[in-house]
């Protein structure tokens, strides 16, 4: 009797390690990760996704509506070209970095072969300012989110796309790190990302409608009435951490860098439609 | 070993919550008309604290939440008090997936508070 369990327990403990080994890859995570708000959510088409909450809240959608006939971050936008096509001190601008123009927000975030890490745009921007003797903008509030603006509004009508390429295992670790970080419970109420915005998307925390994770990348940077102006994408991650009462990482950092990279692959095939106007 | 703290705890908790009903209500009904289960409302309608109705309809509650399930029928659903107070201290022990935040386990409410909660959250 006791060498039958043994061998059950064997057989079990090889049938974990089987199941370890074939983990799933980037393109099956990506079709269960749609496939599952397809079912949740039966009639929002596709492209919706990527007006948040207002895809699934039909009262929050009028009043956003309203919003969107005088946008909230207009005023960024201008600010934003005014700030592009401003020369550097050196006399050069943003599209000598940028020769392909302003409308570029559908390369990012991609895998950076040569630095081995996940190049974001807020990154490459600031690299660009370096480049140029310029000082550096910071990452989550102030003049980034509207040269961002800009670039968000000229990208509109282009589609998510991200790219894991499979010459490089770093950058297969990249995307496994961000999606570990999305899975993940963290802070004092224990909360991951896929708490509220898989598990729970739709239902209501308070008077709020917890949004579905698909096309969480599609619109930032964001106007939120709550901020009062416009913020980055690491703004909102670092802000979602807080409120689980988990402390913060540093925006462009690995860690919300890997998460982007692996939360704009979810939303592959959804629309730019930056930037946004939110609660 | 693991349960036996657990429930050291949980006797604990009840002593104090037996022992808060004798000594502060009587004080507090006089007075400020504070029971340890007014207290554990209060708690639990605190943003800052339990904030139960951020998910769970409670009768009472203004704006709850839809993501667990309505705190009725209490004594029917936990006939165990010790049950409902484990499972405010940490909902993960009976359901690992549950979303409920772990109020005991990482001391986002104190031992004293969980009591109140409890007293509470029973009269449902």
């Amino acid at each position: 009797m006791k060498k039958v369990f043994q061998t059950l327990a064997l057989i079990a403990l090889a049938c974990g390690i089987g199941v370890t080994a074939q983990a799933s890859t980037p393109e099956q995570d990506l079709q269960a990760f749609q496939n599952f708000f397809k079912k949740r959510f039966p009639s929002v088409e596709m492209d919706d996704y990527a007006n948040g909450a207002y895809a699934i809240d039909p009262a929050g959608r009028e009043n956003w509506e309203a919003i969107e006939e005088f946008p909230p971050y207009e005023p960024f936008i201008d600010d934003g070209k005014t700030m592009w096509d401003k020369p550097f001190t050196n006399g050069k601008t943003y599209s000598d970095c940028f020769p392909d123009g302003p409308a570029i927000a559908g390369k990012y975030p991609y895998w950076d072969k040569e630095k081995g890490m996940v190049m974001t745009l807020p990154l490459a921007l600031n690299q660009c300012l370096e480049a140029n003797g310029e000082k550096p903008l910071k990452y989550k509030k102030g003049p980034i989110n509207n040269i961002l603006s800009y670039i968000a509004f000229e990208s509109r009508g282009q589609t998510t796309n991200v790219v894991i390429p499979k010459d490089d295992p770093r950058a297969l670790q990249a995307y496994e790190d961000g999606k570990k970080f999305y899975y993940a419970r963290r802070g004092q109420l224990n909360f991951s990302c896929a708490s509220c915005h898989i598990q729970n998307a739709g239902m209501i925390l308070r008077t709020e409608i917890l949004s579905p994770a698909l096309g969480h990348t599609t619109h930032f940077p964001v106007y939120r009435s709550k901020w009062g102006t416009v913020g980055t994408l690491h703004r909102r991650f670092s802000g979602c951490n807080q409120q689980v009462r988990a402390k913060a990482f540093k925006a462009q950092g690995e860690e919300y860098r890997n998460l982007e990279y692996f939360l704009t692959y979810m939303s592959n095939g959804l629309p730019l439609n930056g930037p946004g106007a939110r609660k | 070993m693991i349960g036996n703290p657990k429930k050291l705890i949980g006797m604990v908790g009840a002593i104090t919550v037996l022992a808060g009903q004798f000594i502060i209500s009587p004080m507090a009904s006089a007075a400020e008309g504070t029971s340890a289960t007014e207290k554990g409302k209060a708690l639990a309608f605190d943003r800052m604290k339990g904030n139960c109705l951020a998910c769970h309809n409670i009768p009472g509650g203004a704006a709850p939440g839809n993501i667990a399930p309505a705190l009725i029928a209490m004594q029917t659903r936990f006939p165990n008090k010790a049950d409902l107070r484990r499972q405010i201290w940490d909902a993960t022990i009976k359901n690992p997936e549950s979303a409920m935040p772990p109020f005991g386990k990482h001391g986002a409410l104190s031992e004293d508070e969980i009591d109140a909660v409890v007293e509470f959250i029973w009269t449902l």
